[in-house]
C-alpha cells in the first residue's frame, strides 16, 4: 500500500506540471469546422461546410502568402455540451484557431463563450441567434450570414411592401418561436401590415390540419410559419394538401432553407417565400462557385450557410496574411472589421463593432413546377433588402461591445 | 439461536471483497494518472456520466427497477445547479388568493453548494416521481417514470429561467470553498474525482449494507420479501429517491464542468443514453456502469470526426453487446475470471 501511495503522489504530481505551458502560434493555421453532421441541419450545413472551407483555402492559396493552413472537422450532434467540449479540446489540445459554421443557436452560444474565454475566432455562419450579436456579443466573435432579426425583419417588410398585408401565425410554443413571431409581427405592423391572429403550436406536432384550418378561414394573404425544422416541413407538406396556396394564400417561411426546398419538392413547396442571403442562381460568380461546389458534396448546390463559410475563412485568412499572426483572437477579430469584406459570392461589405457582418439579403419565392428548368432551380427574386435596412440597428442590439 | 456460519460463503464473500478492492485500486491509479495522457474536460465529462450510470444501476441493477426517466434528474438537477451558481436568486410562485412570487435574494453561490442544491431538488423530485412510479411494476413502472420525466422537459422547454434552447450559458467555475480557483482544468479534475469516488463509495456502502440485502431480495422475488415482512414500498422509494439524488449530483457537477445547462440533459435520448451505458458495462456490476460511461463517452468525443458514422457505429455496439456478451463487459470479465466486480 505504500508503494501505492507513492505511485499516486507522482501521478498527481506529473498532472499539475504537465497541463500548463501552451503556445497558440505555431506557424500553422488551423480552421476548425463544427457542423451538424449526422441530423437535422446536415445537409445545409455539414459536410458542405468542409467543403466551402476546402474551397475558399484553395482559392486563398496561402502558400504563396507564406502561410500553411489546415482544415479539421468535427459534429457537434446539436447538444451545446458536445459541442463545447470539442472546441474546448480543439483549442488547448489540437491548437486550433478559429471554429467556423456551428449551426443550431444553442451550441453556437455555448461555443460562443468557450471561444471568448480561450481568447480564440469564432465565424458563425448556421447559426441563427441575433443574440450572437446582441447581449451576448463578444469581440471574439463574428456572426456572418444571417440572423433571426435579418429573416423576420426581410420577410416581414418586403412581404407587406408587396401587397402582403394581413397576417396568420402558425408559432412553434416555445422561445424560439415566440421570438421569431414577436420580431416579424412588429416589423409587420410597423409597415402598415395587420397581424389577423396567431396560434400557438406545441413542439413537434404532427398533425397541423386545425391550425391550417383557422389559418384558411382567417382569410389573411400571408400565413407566417414560426417553426422550424420538422414542424416547418410538416406544416408546409400539410398547408398543400389543404390547398393553401392554391386558394390564394401564401406561405411565409421564417426560417426556412434551399436544401429544405430541395426535400419538399416544387410541387409542395410552391409560392413559399422566404428570405436568404445567399442563391446559388444570382449572377456568374455564385453560379461559377456552384458548379465547383456541387461534385464536392453529393451534387448538391450550396446553401447560404455553406457559402457563407466560404465567404468568412476567406475574410479570416485575410486578416490573417495582413497580420502574419493567428494567436490573438481579438486581435484578428478587430482586424476582420478594420477591413472592409470583399468576396465573389457576398460581395462587398463590412463588418460592424458588435460583430454583425452587413450585406444585402434577398426575398425569395419558390418557382412553381413549370416555372423551373430543372433540379435547384427554385427561386425567383421578389425583393432585394439593402445592407443598410437588412440588419438590426446597431444602437438596438444592446451589445455591451457597443455601449461601453 | 447460534448463527450458523457457512465457511464455503464466507470464503467466497472474501474473495469478492479481495476482487473488488484489486479492481478498485487499478481504477484509482487510472484515474489519478488520467490528465497526463487524456484530456481533462473529457475526462470529467466521462466521470459525472460515470456516477450517473452508478446511480442508475444502483435502481436497475439492484432493486430491479427500470427507470427511463432519469434525465429528468440528472437534467434538473443541472439547471438548479447551473442557476444557483449563476445568479442565486430563487423565485418560487405560491398560492395566496392568486398567484404570488416569493423571492428568495441569494447571491451567486459558490460550486459546492450549487452543486448540493442540485442534488437537493433531485432528491425531492426523486421522492414525488418515486411516490407515483413504484406503485406500479415492470412495463407500468418505466412509463410513469417517462412520462413524468417528458412533462419536466416540456417544462423545462417553456420556464424562462432554463432559456429554453439555448439553456443556461456561461456559468462560472467559481471557487471551491471560496478557496481553491476551479478554473484551472487540472483542479477542477481532481474536485470531480473526489467527489465521483465519494459517491461511488456510498453507492458500494449502500449495495452491501443489510438495507442492500433487502433491496437485492426485492429483486429477486418481491412477494417473498414482503411475506418475510419487509415493507418493500418503503425499500423501493428508498433506493429511487438515493438514485435520483445520486444521478442529480451528477448533473450538478457537469453543469459546473461544462459552465452550460440545457435542453440535452432533460431529454429522453439521455435516460436511454444511460441505459446504453450502464447495458455496455455491465448490469448489477459495481465497475461496470463506469467503463460503460467511460466507453459510450470516448466514442461520443474521439468518434465526433466520423460525423454520421457515430451513430451507426454505437448502434452496431449496442447490438453486438446485446447479441455477444449479455453481461456485459465488466458483467463477463466477473463471470470469467469467476469474481464478483
Amino acid at each position: 500500500m505504500k508503494m501505492l501511495r507513492y505511485v499516486a503522489l507522482l501521478a498527481a504530481a506529473l498532472a499539475a506540471g504537465a497541463a500548463q505551458a501552451q503556445d497558440k502560434s505555431d506557424g500553422v493555421v488551423k480552421i476548425g469546422v463544427l457542423s451538424d453532421m449526422s441530423s437535422l441541419y446536415a445537409d445545409l450545413a455539414g459536410q458542405g461546410s468542409v467543403a466551402a472551407a476546402r474551397m475558399a483555402v484553395e482559392d486563398f492559396k496561402p502558400a504563396e502568402k507564406g502561410l500553411k493552413v489546415e482544415i479539421v472537422s468535427a459534429d457537434h450532434q446539436n447538444k451545446p455540451d458536445v459541442g463545447s467540449n470539442i472546441v474546448r479540446q480543439w483549442i488547448d489540445v489540437d491548437k486550433v484557431d478559429v471554429i467556423v459554421d456551428v449551426p443550431t443557436s444553442s451550441v453556437a452560444l455555448a461555443v460562443n463563450e468557450v471561444v471568448r474565454e480561450k481568447n480564440s475566432v469564432f465565424l458563425v455562419s448556421g447559426a441563427a441567434a441575433s443574440d450572437l450579436t446582441g447581449p451576448k456579443c463578444s469581440p471574439n466573435t463574428v456572426h456572418w450570414t444571417y440572423d433571426t432579426w435579418a429573416l423576420a425583419n426581410g420577410t416581414g417588410k418586403a412581404l407587406v411592401k408587396t401587397g402582403g398585408d394581413s397576417w396568420f401565425f402558425i408559432t412553434a410554443d416555445y422561445a424560439f418561436g415566440h421570438a421569431l413571431e414577436r420580431d416579424t409581427a412588429a416589423v409587420v405592423e410597423a409597415n402598415g401590415g395587420k397581424v389577423l391572429s396567431k396560434v400557438r403550436v406545441p413542439l413537434n406536432t404532427s398533425d397541423f390540419s386545425s391550425y391550417l384550418l383557422q389559418a384558411q378561414q382567417s382569410k389573411a394573404k400571408i400565413i407566417g410559419l414560426a417553426n422550424a425544422g420538422g414542424d416547418t416541413i410538416n406544416s408546409i407538406k400539410q398547408a398543400a394538401e389543404f390547398g393553401i396556396v392554391a386558394g390564394g394564400q401564401n406561405l411565409a417561411g421564417l426560417l426556412v432553407f434551399i436544401t429544405d426546398v430541395h426535400a419538399l419538392g416544387l410541387q409542395t413547396a410552391q409560392g413559399l417565400i422566404m428570405t436568404e442571403a445567399f442563391y446559388w442562381d444570382q449572377n456568374d460568380a455564385s453560379r461559377a462557385f456552384a458548379k465547383r461546389f456541387a461534385p464536392l458534396y453529393k451534387g448538391n448546390m450550396p446553401t447560404m450557410v455553406q457559402a457563407g463559410v466560404y465567404s468568412a475563412v476567406t475574410h479570416y485568412l485575410k486578416a490573417v496574411a495582413a497580420l502574419k499572426d493567428d494567436s490573438d483572437g481579438k486581435a484578428v477579430v478587430a482586424k476582420m472589421k478594420e477591413m472592409p469584406t470583399d468576396d465573389p459570392l457576398f460581395g462587398k461589405g463590412t463588418i460592424r463593432a458588435d460583430g454583425r457582418k452587413i450585406h444585402d439579403m434577398y426575398l425569395f419565392e419558390v418557382k412553381k413546377p413549370s416555372e423551373s428548368k430543372g433540379p435547384w432551380d427554385y427561386y425567383k427574386l421578389r425583393a432585394t433588402i439593402p445592407a443598410a435596412e437588412a440588419f438590426r440597428p446597431l444602437k438596438d442590439g444592446n451589445c455591451p461591445l457597443v455601449s461601453g | 439461536m447460534e448463527r450458523v456460519v457457512d465457511p464455503l460463503e464466507t470464503a467466497a464473500r472474501t474473495r469478492g471483497v479481495r476482487s473488488e478492492a484489486i479492481a478498485f485500486v487499478a481504477m484509482l491509479v487510472l484515474l489519478v494518472l488520467a490528465p497526463t495522457v487524456a484530456y481533462p474536460v473529457f475526462l470529467m465529462k466521462a466521470l459525472c456520466f460515470a456516477l450517473f450510470a452508478c446511480a442508475f444501476n444502483l435502481l436497475i441493477g439492484y432493486v430491479g427497477l427500470l427507470s427511463f426517466g432519469h434525465a429528468l434528474y440528472f437534467g434538473w438537477a443541472g439547471y438548479v445547479s447551473a442557476h444557483l451558481a449563476k445568479i442565486g436568486k430563487l423565485t418560487l410562485p405560491y398560492w395566496g388568493g392568486g398567484w404570488h412570487w416569493f423571492v428568495i435574494p441569494l447571491p451567486p453561490l459558490s460550486p459546492e453548494l450549487a452543486v448540493l442544491g442540485g442534488t437537493v431538488t433531485a432528491a425531492v423530485l426523486g421522492l414525488i416521481a418515486g411516490a407515483l412510479a413504484i406503485r406500479r411494476q415492470g412495463i407500468y413502472f418505466a412509463m410513469i417514470t417517462l412520462a413524468l420525466a417528458q412533462m419536466m422537459f416540456f417544462f423545462a422547454v417553456q420556464a424562462p429561467f432554463t432559456g429554453g434552447e439555448d439553456g443556461i450559458q456561461a456559468v462560472p467555475r467559481g471557487h471551491l470553498f471560496g478557496l481553491i480557483d476551479l478554473s484551472n482544468q487540472t483542479t477542477l479534475y481532481y474536485v470531480v474525482l473526489v467527489l465521483f469516488l465519494a459517491c461511488f463509495l456510498l453507492i458500494y456502502r449502500i449495495i452491501h449494507s443489510p438495507f442492500g440485502e433487502v433491496l437485492k431480495a426485492i429483486r429477486e422475488n418481491e412477494p417473498r420479501a414482503i411475506s418475510l415482512g419487509y415493507k418493500t414500498d418503503r425499500y423501493k422509494l428508498m433506493a429511487f429517491v438515493l438514485s435520483a439524488a445520486l444521478a442529480g449530483a451528477a448533473g450538478a457537477t457537469k453543469a459546473i464542468v461544462f459552465q452550460l445547462a440545457s435542453l440535452t440533459d432533460v431529454h429522453w435520448t439521455m435516460s436511454g443514453e444511460v441505459v446504453l451505458m450502464t447495458l455496455v458495462g455491465g448490469l448489477g456490476t459495481v465497475f461496470g456502469p463506469v467503463l460503460g460511461a467511460f466507453v459510450i463517452v470516448s466514442m461520443e468525443n474521439y468518434l465526433a470526426e466520423f460525423g454520421q458514422w457515430i451513430t451507426v457505429i454505437q448502434g452496431v455496439i449496442f447490438v453486438a453487446c446485446v447479441l455477444l456478451f449479455r453481461r456485459g463487459i465488466i458483467g463477463e470479465i466477473a463471470n470469467a475470471l469467476r469474481v464478483r466486480l
